[in-house]
């Protein structure tokens, strides 16, 4: 739409951003409260961090946590991308649309359903629960999102570049990776980022996954939230809001980056043809 | 060439083998499995089965949570809406180059924890928080509102989340929206608001319907807003399901309230997706 915004515009984009932001900065500010009461500011303070860097409950939730994030969001992004090229490119087979159904619907359905029928999957093929079970049904859900964004990217994907480079001989294997990944690369980095993030903070899915003696920060926080709000968990969740927040942005930084060198690369082409 | 599509397919298909009984609950709930070998476990499936779905129809809290769930869902739906889209017209009439920037900070929400930021209304709406300071402060009020724990609270907690997946299906459909129709609109004579009924608002349905799905569909099942922000009497599927598992133990009727709970929701989620195949057809 070519015509400018009207103040009615402005107006409702920042108060929906004020709506969306006021919450998490007021959770951030609160954090820094000297007080123990959440609710009565007296003054800034980090004694806070202190206390969390000294509460070994939550130090080792939070070790489990970056494991399990690591781990599932690398496996997801292979088997994401994997999966994203087989519905991109493999045409119709048998159970396509039954197959794409089954990446997209992880993206909708509740969560709760999903837990509870991961978990019955796990007891039946009698697997022990904790670590490794959570981990795997972080890939899981995980798995979806990475494949719905390279999907997105494959989709706009110039096939004939791999052609020209399978034309001149080079062998399908290197033809992917030498052609074919660096060119979709911005989007499975952005699928990695999005499935660690997801990983990071997922509570339900891990509740139900999970066993005795792994516990993920999410659950600990719920844990601890249910018995009250506390300046320590503010602290907590003011880590991971940072995280995240650094992680997304490097990674659209990233993208910004590789498609601005693209652009460079193609006008070079262009001039130069 | 072999390589190339081989192997993918085969992980491919091994991956849809696991997520087919990962994406459907196993309609069989499990007794005991743990304990009893496979043979005795089929054997009571077949005796046992029927008998939660029995009891399921003999307690009203049931179905008082199924139907609970879908109205809180209905109406979180309704009002994300009416909030989500002034944002997203908002946002698609924006400067190009403010966009990408004003898109990101829609993003960024959604990618910080859910579980955060519904913890963060806690504070705001309690007895003493920060929404009853400043009412009290400017007037509105002279006693503090009690919101935390009711139902109100969960509305809240429950358009905040999901604003973000209402705003980008609408941002994508009103941003492709076609400028010179609204001014052909205009010139022809047509008062702006009605050229918003009669051109903007039709053009954007597939953004609407889209965004209300993603909505709908995970709110009916939704456990975590109205467990922190809700009082015992928020019912909702989600949460029972969560209490007859964790607290009562009892996984067959927890399988069960979930095999309703998708059966409810095959439905929608089969309009979704049918929705989603069309637009990338479109693409």
């Amino acid at each position: 739409m070519n015509k400018g915004p009207t103040y009615f515009n402005i107006v409702s984009v920042t108060l929906g951003f004020a709506f969306l932001y006021l919450p998490i900065i007021l959770l951030i500010v609160y954090s820094f409260n000297e007080g123990r009461n959440v609710a009565v500011w007296q003054g800034w303070s980090t004694k806070w961090y202190g206390a969390l860097l000294e509460d070994q409950a939550i130090l080792d939730a939070a070790w489990v946590t970056i494991r399990v994030g690591l781990i599932s969001a690398t496996a997801s992004t292979v088997l994401g991308t994997l999966a994203a090229i087989t519905l991109v490119r493999a045409g119709r087979f048998p159970g396509r649309s039954l197959f794409s159904g089954m990446v997209s619907a992880p993206l909708v359905l509740p969560e709760v359903i999903l837990g509870l029928s991961l978990l019955l999957l796990f007891v039946a093929f009698d697997f022990s629960r904790g670590f490794w079970t959570m981990t795997l049904a972080h890939i899981t859900f995980t798995m979806c999102y990475v494949a719905v964004v390279v999907q997105s990217k494959l989709v706009t994907f110039d096939r004939t570049l791999e052609e020209a480079a399978l034309d001149l001989g080079s062998p399908p294997v290197k033809t992917f990776f030498s052609i074919t990944l660096p060119l979709i690369l911005p989007a499975v980095i952005s699928g990695w980022v999005l499935a660690f993030t997801l990983s990071l903070d997922d509570l339900v899915i891990s509740s139900f996954t999970t066993g005795p003696g792994a516990t993920s920060l999410p659950i600990k926080i719920y844990s601890q939230v249910r018995l009250g709000v506390s300046p320590e968990i503010n602290a907590a969740c003011t880590i991971l809001i940072a995280i995240v927040t650094v992680g997304v942005i490097i990674a659209s930084l990233q993208m910004k980056r590789s498609e601005m060198e693209r652009q460079r690369a193609e006008r070079l082409a262009a001039a130069g043809g | 060439m072999l390589v190339f599509f081989f192997v993918p397919f085969l992980i491919v298909f091994k991956i849809s083998f696991s997520q087919t009984a990962i994406a459907m609950p196993p309609y069989t709930p499990v007794f005991d499995v743990l304990r009893d070998s496979w043979a005795m476990t089929w054997s009571k499936i077949g005796e046992l089965s029927t008998d939660t779905y029995q009891f399921l129809t003999t307690d009203d809290l049931y179905w008082r949570s199924y139907v609970n769930s879908l109205v809180i869902a209905f109406i979180s739906t309704c009002i994300t809406l009416l909030v989500g889209y002034p944002i997203a017209y908002g946002m698609a009439r924006a400067r190009t180059e403010w966009r990408p920037m004003l898109l990101m900070m829609v993003i960024l929400p959604f990618w910080t924890s859910f579980l955060i930021r519904v913890y963060a209304w806690i504070g705001i709406l309690s007895r003493e928080g920060l929404l009853n300071k400043v009412l009290l402060w400017l007037g509105v009020i002279d006693q503090p509102l009690v919101i935390l724990s009711t139902t109100t609270a969960v509305y809240i907690g429950i358009v905040y989340s999901y604003l973000p997946f209402m705003v980008l299906p609408l941002y994508s459909a009103l941003e492709k929206l076609d400028g010179t129709l609204l001014e052909a609109a205009e010139d022809l004579g047509c008062p702006p608001w009605k050229a918003f009924w009669q051109v903007t608002f039709p053009l954007s349905l597939p953004g609407v319907i889209a965004g209300c799905f993603l909505v709908f569909i995970p709110v009916v099942g939704e456990f975590v807003i109205p467990d922190l922000l809700g009082g015992s009497t928020t019912l909702m599927i989600g949460r029972t399901l969560w209490n007859e598992f964790f607290s009562n133990r009892d996984w067959p009727t927890a399988s069960a309230v979930a095999v309703i709970l998708l059966a409810i929701l095959i439905i929608p989620i089969v309009i979704f997706q049918n929705q989603q195949a069309k637009a990338q057809e479109r693409l």
